[in-house]
């Protein structure tokens, strides 16, 4: 039993660009939900368009910078779309209306209407090798040390990715810190009360909404020239769904706990894998239980568990003092 | 006591100075029609209460005064503005601010927050000015109007504590000290007292009278007959929408439609 394999694989997904990328898209969402308390159960559209609104300018020749100017942009207006009509509604019909959007998003880029445009169930592949052909490090070189190690394609990828975490993290921390954040609370703690000292709580919900979705459309850009492939399988509503789980874990409302959820989760998660695969490799009476296929599955099993104790012994998250409380008590 | 309104004592009776106007005030539930006010002014610089027995309308008129519901029919103007029609937080930025039954403060936020977010000057509250970031001479300005009504209300050892740290009764107090971040020219008050042990019931009264001495208009909503008597200049009643008497708190007193309206025509008659 080689545990170095298995901190290997946890290590390598934590600085990686798995995580990079779902730490920007929690980013946006702490922005939405631990701030502003919107319940967008749809964040992963934001990053569905940011990733189409990509591939879709290259296959129609444009460059791939204008297509990552096209993905935010196109993000920006999702969030007015889906803001302007369901922002008025209260909290839980704007988060059944959200995960519906969402969802509406996936299926028609699933089509086979739009499949001459986004390739239908098979999506669009190839699009970013302009992305690549920046990368100063030797694609297939090795870095790292023993058995942590990733390739300077990966490292490229790693660079650009916590580069806009960083940028991400300090722009929202910004905001936050200004009145403007202080606002956003305080329609998070209460509406009625925000409008009745004169704020504008419309108004600033469809700001939340709409920064916190191009924060994200960056995460569904990033995955998407990492993989040079997008399809809509990746676009499921469990990605919404991860992204609160590593919201709450870092702790709703809180500057860095995006970024350290997500590290957290990725680091539970691929740990887990490798370890349950290594298990069942190696271990006669739990390779005689579990196939292959199984021992992978333990890895939800054991993550869901993990994440159960976290929230009913620290509902706050791991960097949210406990007077703050969970990010859902009033 | 201040002296006396010289007017009469009667339904939609016009005031020398009126800050606030409704006419034609109407607002129905299904079937049931929750406000129905022909006429009202409301003296500038005043306190007048607004009582009535429970499911008089109350509330509802404060929420449609407030723009956290809209009328049927009618209109109101405050300062002779227009205000029909107009958002909650417009209503607030015209300088007429609520408070509310169930006491809202922003409990994860501390209290000094819970001042400041209320601030009615403060540049960084809008994206571009958060993005800009030239607000912090407008927050330690605001800081400084904060510190002073907070003391005045007794709040300063709790500046920086959440306000889910506070006694209910001090939810009240950071309740209506929010409320004077907007400058506000009325203030409406719904039940201040309800739930308020006895001396802090005393506290209130005497911050609603400063609220008059330092020139606003105080509208509110109150149930306790003893707070009413001592600091109301001016009562009006409310029953079933409508507004059936109103007149100094000692003239109200008497009123018999006012004793019936709370009492029942049948009062001193054995249920048994």
């Amino acid at each position: 039993m080689d545990w170095t394999q298995v901190l290997a694989a946890g290590v390598i997904a934590t600085i990686g660009p798995v995580t990079a990328g779902y730490a920007l898209s929690a980013i946006g969402l702490n922005l939405q939900f631990g701030y502003a308390g919107l319940l967008n159960f749809g964040h992963v559209a934001f990053m569905l368009v940011g990733a189409y609104g990509t591939a879709m300018t290259v296959e129609f020749g444009g460059p791939l910078w204008l297509g990552v100017i096209v993905g935010v942009v196109a993000a920006v207006l999702l969030g007015l779309l889906l803001g302007i009509p369901t922002l008025r509604l209260r909290a839980d019909y704007f988060a059944i209306t959200s995960i519906a959007a969402a969802e509406v998003l996936r299926l028609v880029v699933r089509s086979s209407w739009a499949e001459p445009q986004t390739g239908g169930v098979f999506g669009i592949q190839g699009f970013a090798t302009d992305f690549h052909r920046l990368n100063p490090f030797p694609a297939t070189e090795l870095y790292g040390i023993g058995q942590f190690v990733v390739t300077g394609r990966t490292l490229w990828v790693i660079v650009v990715g916590w580069i806009l975490v960083l940028i991400a993290t300090l722009f929202v921390a910004r905001l936050i810190r200004s009145p403007w954040g202080r606002v956003l609370k305080a329609i998070r703690e209460d509406e009625d009360a925000t409008r009745s000292f004169g704020k504008n709580v419309f108004a600033y919900k469809l700001q939340a909404l709409m920064i916190g979705g191009a924060i994200a459309s960056l995460a569904g850009i990033l995955f998407a020239l990492e993989q040079q492939s997008i399809y809509p399988g990746a676009f499921e509503p469990r990605i919404t769904f991860i992204l609160y789980v590593m919201v709450i874990l870092g702790g709703a409302g809180s500057i860095w706990g995006a970024v350290l959820g997500a590290a957290v989760f990725n680091f539970l998660f691929y740990a887990t894998d490798t370890l349950m695969a290594r298990l069942q490799a190696n271990v006669d009476w739990i390779g005689a239980i579990l196939s292959p296929a199984e021992a992978g599955l333990i890895k939800y099993f054991l993550v869901g568990i993990a994440l159960m104790l976290l929230i009913v012994y620290r509902p706050q998250g791991l960097l949210r003092s406990r007077d703050e409380g969970p990010a859902d008590a009033a | 006591m201040r002296p006396e309104l010289d007017i009469a004592h009667e339904p939609g009776v016009a005031k020398p100075d009126p800050v606030l106007l409704i006419d034609g005030m109407r607002r129905s539930f299904g079937g049931l029609v929750a406000v129905d006010v022909g006429h009202l002014e409301i003296q500038r610089n005043t306190i007048t209460s607004l009582i009535g027995p429970n499911g008089a309308g109350k509330t509802t008129l404060f929420n449609l005064l407030t723009g956290f519901d809209s009328p049927d029919a009618g209109h109101y103007t405050l300062d002779g503005r227009l205000l029909v029609g107009i958002a909650a937080h417009r209503v607030a930025q015209r300088g007429m601010v609520r408070t509310f039954q169930l006491t809202k403060v922003l409990p994860r936020l501390t209290v000094l927050d819970n001042m400041l977010v209320a601030a009615k000057t403060q540049p960084g509250a809008t994206f571009r000015g958060a993005i800009l970031g030239r607000w912090q001479g407008a927050e330690s300005q605001n800081r400084e109007q904060a510190m002073s009504i907070l003391e005045r209300f007794g709040l300063t050892s709790m500046v920086n504590e959440y306000a889910s740290r506070l006694s209910g009764g001090q939810r009240k107090l950071l309740e209506m000290a929010r409320a004077l971040m907007v400058m506000p020219t009325v203030v409406m008050l719904d039940e201040p007292t309800a739930g308020v042990n006895p001396v802090l019931i005393q506290s209130i009264v005497e911050h609603v009278k400063d609220l008059r001495e330092s020139g606003m208009t105080v509208l509110f909503v109150e149930h306790d007959m003893d707070v009413v008597q001592s600091i109301s200049d001016w009562v009006v009643v409310l029953a079933e929408g409508r507004v059936i008497a109103e007149g100094p708190p000692g003239v109200i007193a008497r009123n018999p439609l006012v004793i019936e309206a709370y009492l029942g025509k049948h009062r001193g008659v054995d249920v048994a």
